[in-house]
């Protein structure tokens, strides 16, 4: 069995995110980067499902060089191989999943483990898009309800199963839990309770080094950037008026009723 | 003429109230870009839901009833949608941004080779959108290139129009699929609550790890069901397991908007702060004055949850009673 995993490069997620002068970009001075959280927890599950089928796992990445520690990461966590998808411009949705595509048809994976969304762009399509260019069925937001503390977690009962031809997949809907089975291959994306990414060993981290690396670009795969949806720039929330301080649940309660009169 | 096709959500045959702010938007962008409306439902015995559509200006309410509808399965829902939407010549098709929502709108845009714009706020007058990114910490505009267009609607960023009593015509979806779905759903667990939809309550009570235990989680609870709230939690709550997780506000949870939100013994993390600054008014209780909470909150109380929110439950009972 190989397993296809996506390792975008994203601002860590505690970053205080500020917007350019010309409200083109935001401001990268000082950030950090790390694999998006989403995609961390697909690829724990890509390691998790190697453990159990004897499975390689390939992670992806779309950006630029520095990508490549990101998928180094990747690879210490437990990746087998690692591909770069060298581009100069981030790419929208559609053209990720055209290079997603791409790189499926090279691999030839039973399964595509994917983050739900990219926590910068927030568009939570390029799961979707990839398994209908593929022509394959999708299973989203694949997630467990224990809490992470919990017994259950503890014990650790998948979310994801795999055998041959089918997966079976617990998904977080509206209104509840809903498990389905789907014939591979497949795209699976996932949500954030599947599971507790672990931290890279150090030993791994210095083996990480030696496992291969390649990279391709977007005339190699023969996929042109095309974007379906651009981005024109960037504003800053609206402001919020300054609020008050109230000193009792009696004043508190009052300001709702008649001041705000939302009680 | 050409169309807008909103997507009506249904749940167990009662349509989620979000599709009404969705049909807020898809109302506006009809006059805006001089198009129809028209609105589809699916689902099995959804004919009655029909009824609940008319009066908000469509040209057609199209009912695709059908047993293999009945669940929502992604292939089956994007065959329907793509089939009418050529019927319809809909140039924009569109849906708020549920489970379901994001689960379908990107397959459709992918097989009728549009370009989508997710999750937006607001379209403006030359047709552009724009939409939250980086957790809510910003806004970006965004132009859909292609000519048509799918788009996901944020929760309650638009407002639901007012009903009317205009007629649109009904039309019964000849509904014929291909293929054997490659999905086959083997089981539903219900989320069992007596209490609001998160996304859907005009308020939201949420409580933080400061709520420590079952004493503190049952104060949360009280005070929710006193005011006929949904309750939320940060996700440090739900990490430590004081509640579940679908509880979870924030940008890798629930995303709300409420009229009134409490935030109590909550720090307010980035990530939480995504999933409800959209709230209309922001109550927050913490005894850490230097919470970032309180640079969001309309209201800020510097206290302790253990003292102040039993006390919040007594004086309002007694206002309610008064």
């Amino acid at each position: 069995m190989k397993i296809l995993v996506t390792t975008k490069r994203v601002e860590h997620y505690e970053s205080k995110i500020r917007i350019n002068a010309e409200g083109t970009g935001i401001v990268t001075d000082g950030l950090t980067y790390m694999i998006n959280p989403f995609d961390e927890i697909a690829l724990e599950e890509a390691v998790r499902l190697k453990g159990e089928h004897d499975a390689e796992v390939v992670a992806v990445s779309i950006g630029s060089d520095d990508a490549t520690q990101q998928l180094r990461t990747a690879l210490a966590i437990g990746a087998d191989r690692a591909i770069l998808v060298k581009v100069d411009q981030p790419l929208d949705s559609d053209c990720a999943a055209h290079v997603l595509k791409a790189i499926v048809e090279r691999e030839e994976p039973n399964l595509v483990l994917m983050g739900k969304q990219a926590i910068d762009d927030d568009a939570n399509q390029t799961a979707q898009l990839l398994a209908e260019y593929l022509g394959w069925p999708q299973a989203t937001f694949a997630a467990k309800t224990e809490s992470l503390e919990s017994e259950a977690e503890k014990q650790k009962e998948p979310a994801i199963e795999v055998d041959d031809d089918t997966a079976t997949v617990v998904r977080e809907i509206d209104g509840g839990l809903e498990t389905v089975e789907l014939d591979l291959p497949a795209v699976i994306s996932v949500d954030l309770r599947l599971n507790v990414p672990r931290y890279p060993a150090l030993p791994n981290i210095i083996k990480a080094k030696k496992k291969p690396l390649d990279e391709v670009t977007l005339d190699d795969l023969g996929v042109s950037a095309n974007a379906k949806v651009t981005v024109l720039g960037y504003e800053p929330l609206p402001e919020r008026k300054a609020g008050v301080t109230v000193e009792s649940v009696q004043e508190l309660l009052d300001k709702l009723q008649n001041e705000a009169k939302v009680l | 003429m050409a169309s807008i096709l909103l997507i009506a959500e249904q749940y167990k045959g009662s349509l989620r109230k979000v599709t009404f702010n969705g049909l807020g938007f898809a109302k506006q962008a009809a006059e805006q870009l001089g198009l129809d409306l028209h609105i589809l439902i699916a689902g099995s015995d959804v004919g009655g839901i029909a009824d609940e559509l008319q009066g908000y200006g469509a040209k057609a309410i199209h009912v695709a009833d059908d047993s293999d509808l009945e669940i929502y399965r992604t292939e089956p829902y994007t065959q329907v949608v793509c089939k009418l939407a050529d019927e319809i010549d809909a140039q924009m098709i569109t849906a708020a941004a549920t489970v379901q929502g994001k689960d379908l709108l990107p397959r459709i845009a992918g097989r009728l080779g549009a370009g989508m714009a997710s999750d937006i706020v607001e379209m403006l007058e030359d047709g552009t959108f724009k939409r939250p990114v980086w957790a809510g910490s910003v806004i970006a505009r965004v132009r859909v290139e292609t000519d048509r267009k799918v788009v996901s609607t944020r929760g309650t960023a638009f407002e639901a129009p007012k009903k009317g009593d205009d007629t649109a015509d009904v039309n019964e979806v000849d509904v014929s699929l291909d293929e054997a779905d490659k999905v086959r759903v083997e089981d539903m667990e219900e989320t069992k609550s007596e209490r609001p939809e998160l996304t859907e309550a005009r308020v939201v009570v949420s409580g933080g790890r400061s709520m420590k235990d079952d004493k503190g989680v049952k104060m949360i609870e009280e005070l929710s069901d006193l005011l006929g709230a949904a309750m939320g939690a940060s996700r440090a709550a739900c990490d430590a397991g004081l509640v579940p997780n679908e509880l979870q506000v924030g940008q890798t949870g629930k995303v709300v908007a409420p009229e009134l939100y409490f935030a109590i013994g909550i720090s307010g993390a980035i990530q939480h702060l995504a999933g409800m600054k959209g709230s209309k008014v922001i109550v927050a209780i913490n005894k850490d004055p230097e919470a970032p909470i309180f640079q969001l909150a309309d209201y800020g109380l510097v206290a302790d949850m253990f003292k102040v929110v039993p006390e919040m439950v007594e004086e309002i009972k007694k206002r309610k009673g008064a």
